[in-house]
């Protein structure tokens, strides 16, 4: 292959990030990697696709001790097809877990709103889990001003 | 700290197959396990690590919940009614104690 200026650019930038986020890992008890494992784990080793969950969380939060977030799952939440649970996950707290909602056909909709503690800047997470076993992913990163962990 | 207060927000009345918004509110520090005290001794864990909605003894909603969750845990969902019925709310503690409170709802 030709090494063209465009391809060492991207190669260069490419390196970057990565050293970057490197960095970033060392210091944290989760990391990304902790928190993929307790995604596998919540759906029983199924690979989660796209669509129909939403994760709505704010883009800046100034105090990590309290951060707002819904999630919203498209379901007709009928006996024969609902959402039977959605769990949220935190990829940069001492520990990935935040909750693990579960819904009922008497739930009507799945949509749920709750508070959470985020340690530093990092990736929330909401996994959706239907009854037919699907299971769906959606992903915010939240940047988070006064840590909500320590102390 | 006081014994945790629960509170909650339902409506009195509905239509049949109405779904309807529910608030609650537990006053709780949810001591995360994950800080220290002046001397650098682990303060130990306590929170609320369960939340349960029932309506007429049929599960609506309930939650397991970890030390990530902020204090006074706050949840709002939702909830179908067809029938006049008693919604039951249940927190229970590390330390084995349930906090609980109920709501009637009128459905016409």
């Amino acid at each position: 292959m030709q090494v063209s200026r465009r391809n060492l650019l991207s190669l260069s930038a490419g390196a970057a990030v990565l050293s970057l986020v490197g960095g970033r890992l060392a210091p944290a008890g989760a990391t990304p990697a902790a928190a993929g494992e307790a995604v596998m784990a919540f759906t029983g080793g199924t690979e989660p696709q796209t669509g129909r969950i939403t994760l709505t969380a704010p883009e800046i939060a100034e105090n990590g001790n309290t951060v707002p977030i819904s999630v919203n799952v498209d379901s007709p939440m009928t006996d024969a097809d609902y959402v039977q649970s959605v769990t949220i996950l935190a990829e940069g707290n001492p520990n990935p877990e935040v909750a693990t909602l579960h819904f009922t056909p008497m739930s009507g909709v799945a949509v749920a709103t709750t508070r959470i503690r985020l340690a530093e800047t990092q990736n929330v997470i909401a996994v959706a889990r239907m009854s037919d076993g699907s299971v769906y992913m959606d992903k915010k990163e939240v940047k988070v001003t006064i840590g909500g962990c320590g102390g | 700290m006081a014994t945790p207060k629960p509170r909650v927000k339902v409506p009195k009345k509905a239509s049949a197959g109405d779904i309807i918004e529910i608030k609650t509110l537990i006053s709780h520090e949810m001591e995360s396990g994950q800080r220290k005290d002046k001397e650098g001794k682990a303060i130990p864990r306590k929170i609320i690590n369960k939340f349960t909605c029932t309506f007429n003894g049929a599960e609506v909603f309930s939650c397991d919940i970890e030390p990530a969750i902020a204090a006074n845990p706050y949840f709002e969902f939702n909830a179908k009614v067809t029938e006049n019925g008693t919604f039951r709310f249940e927190w229970i503690d590390d330390d084995g104690s349930v906090y609980d409170t109920e709501e009637t709802i009128t459905v016409s």
